[in-house]
């Protein structure tokens, strides 16, 4: 007798979900291209356009560039776009990292962040800075190098810390990725103190900028950010469940272990290859997927696909600005991050303070 | 009766001489027990503070591994069973029932059918027939599009029950279930599992506090102390006067339920008679 009902109740996909990812596609690729067009030497967003275009595979071979001189193809192709594509891939990796971490840790104050990782990135890329040496890992750089190795090892430490037996039980992640945190960023400040004449450098790169964009660097991180994004998307059934209690998951017959391990595996290696190129951007990780938890919802299957896209727009929109507000000279882009989306983030809260940030 | 005899012969959870005791500290917070759950009953686990309900229970649920002894499901030892089938025979219904996140009601009372669905798949017709059925069964049909966070402790309280029936276990564990509600909550959702159990003889394990819920609404009573069974059987044999002063220290007097003809205990401190 009620079979309509019963229809109704189980529409559970939400098809807003792909009004959404579609709108924020169409938004992005603009970014993508307005970006593009903007800098010291201004090209119209049309011809940023043909450029872009012209490099698909087939299709690109019928625009016609005659019109465009060679030294705005290299601007764009070679300066412009791998730098735009790096800041979307680590504003993408951030966020939804982020989401997931929120999601497993069960804290809305979760972010990127919080397993220490950035610190060991951070002090990585000081002794990087302050010894000198000349070492190479795809297309990194000597920084970048010691920057991922540095993240990776206080991962691994912390990671081996919070384990008590075969559990890793939240409080103790969180707590021993903060302790360690704190104390690799005193042991940074300890090496500036001996080493005066490096502190502005040092400042600036835990600041976080994308001046050193390379077509190596975006494809070193595209390959961690596809693997790390569909590991993610992958398990946002059990991260729903997850969310709603451990106990709960466990009797659902989810391995809560397993989940957090893998989860907290993928996304040390994401947010290890997001700074090691980039620095540290603040801010991202932890209000982007804010933000679009309160249009999709807090399901995974779609909270995790926005925030990836939102992440990129937002960083895209950022580094557009930290490149050009102040030119010739760059403001860090971690700055921006945190200037921009706070007012937005307030403006957001208010607007849905009934149902509050989760 | 007749009804029993017959139910009786049919498998449920045996557990046999089970131990269980934190690593480091060698003193049992389990010893050796011995007990048999069969199918088509309710029963009760109470026993005070301290006296391993919890622990029981987690056993059961293979939350926490035995270090001596076994817990048979259905002729199959608990610990052999994969995570998804175990997931098929008992389910839960934890005590902490708060959700933070804003999921909607019937997408947290659908999570139910997770162990039944492969990755990505949408949800069946059998799927939503069950989760209707579920909802309709505990009285939060209504509240299906609504979001968690907006509920009060007795409507969250129905609709964590009402995930706990969708997922179709013949096994449902219980805890504490009625300690967050009001009166008539309390007697609508204890309503809803004997419902619930004529209907599909389902095995449900309810860890109580309140004696008079036990004593109201379960068919066996399976008494704690100290982490041993102290005694375990039909409802009026166990809830004996000597039985409750031994277990819980203080004394009882025992008066009948003019409605239902059932006991209704009454405890007062031994010493002071208030």
């Amino acid at each position: 007798m009620n079979t309509r009902k019963i229809i109704n109740l189980g529409k559970y996909v939400n098809s807003k979900d792909m009004w959404y990812k579609l709108i924020l596609i169409i938004i992005l690729f603009m970014c993508i291209v307005i970006s593009a067009s903007l800098g010291s030497a201004d090209l119209s967003v049309s011809d940023s356009l043909k450029i872009i275009f012209s490099r698909i595979p087939y299709f690109g071979k019928r625009i016609d560039l005659s019109e465009i001189a060679e030294v705005y193809l290299r601007i764009v192709w070679q300066i412009r776009m791998p730098r735009i594509l790096l800041a979307g891939l680590v504003g993408c990796g951030l966020s939804v990292v982020g989401a997931a971490f929120q999601g497993l840790f069960r804290n809305p104050l979760a972010d990127p962040h919080i397993l220490g990782v950035s610190s060991g990135a951070a002090l990585g890329a000081t002794l990087a800075m302050l010894s000198g040496i000349g070492l190479h890992f795809f297309g990194l750089g000597v920084i970048g190098t010691f920057a991922f190795f540095g993240a990776l090892l206080t991962a691994f430490i912390v990671y081996q810390i919070s384990c008590v037996g075969s559990k890793l039980p939240v409080v103790n992640i969180l707590l021993t990725g903060t302790a360690i945190s704190t104390m690799l960023s005193s042991v940074i400040s300890l090496l500036m103190t001996f080493h005066h004449d490096k502190i502005e450098k040092v400042f600036l790169w835990t600041m976080g900028t994308f001046s050193a964009a390379t077509w190596d660097r975006v494809l070193f991180l595209f390959i961690f950010t596809v693997t790390c994004c569909g590991v993610l998307i992958l398990f946002s059934t059990e991260l729903d469940v997850i969310t709603t209690g451990n106990d709960t998951a466990e009797s659902l017959g989810i391995n809560t272990v397993r989940i957090k391990k893998i989860i907290m595996i993928v996304a040390s290696l994401q947010v290890a290859a997001c700074v090691s190129v980039s620095g540290i951007i603040g801010f991202v990780g932890l209000v982007i997927p804010h933000c679009i938890r309160m249009i999709s919802g807090p399901r995974h299957k779609g909270l995790l696909p926005l925030s990836c896209i939102g992440g990129a727009i937002f960083m895209i929109i950022c580094d557009t600005i930290a490149r050009n507000a102040a030119a010739p000279s760059e403001i860090p882009v971690g700055v921006i991050t945190a200037m921009l989306g706070t007012p937005y983030f307030i403006y957001l809260l208010q607007r849905n303070k009934k149902g509050g940030l989760s | 009766m007749k009804k029993e005899i017959k139910q009786a012969k049919e498998p449920g959870i045996l557990v046999d001489s089970l131990s269980w005791y934190p690593k480091k500290d060698k003193n049992p917070i389990l010893d050796k027990l011995n007990c048999l759950f069969e199918k088509g009953y309710i029963y009760g686990i109470i026993g005070p503070n301290g006296s391993g309900k919890t622990s029981f229970m987690k056993n059961i649920l293979r939350f926490i591994e035995p270090e001596e002894g076994k817990i048979v499901l259905d002729e199959i030892n608990l610990m052999n069973y994969k995570r998804k089938d175990l997931a098929k025979k008992i389910a839960l219904v934890p005590q902490n029932i708060r959700i933070e996140s804003s999921f909607l009601v019937k997408d947290i009372v659908m999570m139910g059918r997770i162990p039944y669905q492969k990755r990505f798949a949408d949800a069946s017709e059998i799927d939503r027939e069950k989760v209707k059925k579920a909802m309709l069964l505990t009285d939060c049909y209504e509240l299906r599009d609504k979001s968690v966070t907006t509920l009060s402790g007795g409507e969250a309280q129905r609709i964590v029950t009402a995930r706990a029936i969708a997922q179709d276990t013949q096994c449902l564990v219980l805890d504490e279930p009625t300690s967050s509600l009001d009166v008539k909550h309390q007697i609508e959702l204890m309503q809803a599992l004997v419902k619930l159990n004529e209907k599909k003889e389902k095995t449900i394990i309810a860890v109580l506090h309140d004696i008079n819920m036990a004593a109201q609404y379960c068919n066996r009573i399976i008494m704690m102390k100290n982490g041993r069974i102290h005694s375990n059987g039909k409802t009026e044999e166990v809830l004996t006067r000597e039985n409750l002063i031994d277990v819980y220290d203080v004394d009882f007097d025992i008066l009948e339920n003019p409605r239902t003809g059932k006991k209704y205990y009454v405890p007062f401190s031994k010493d002071k008679k208030v």
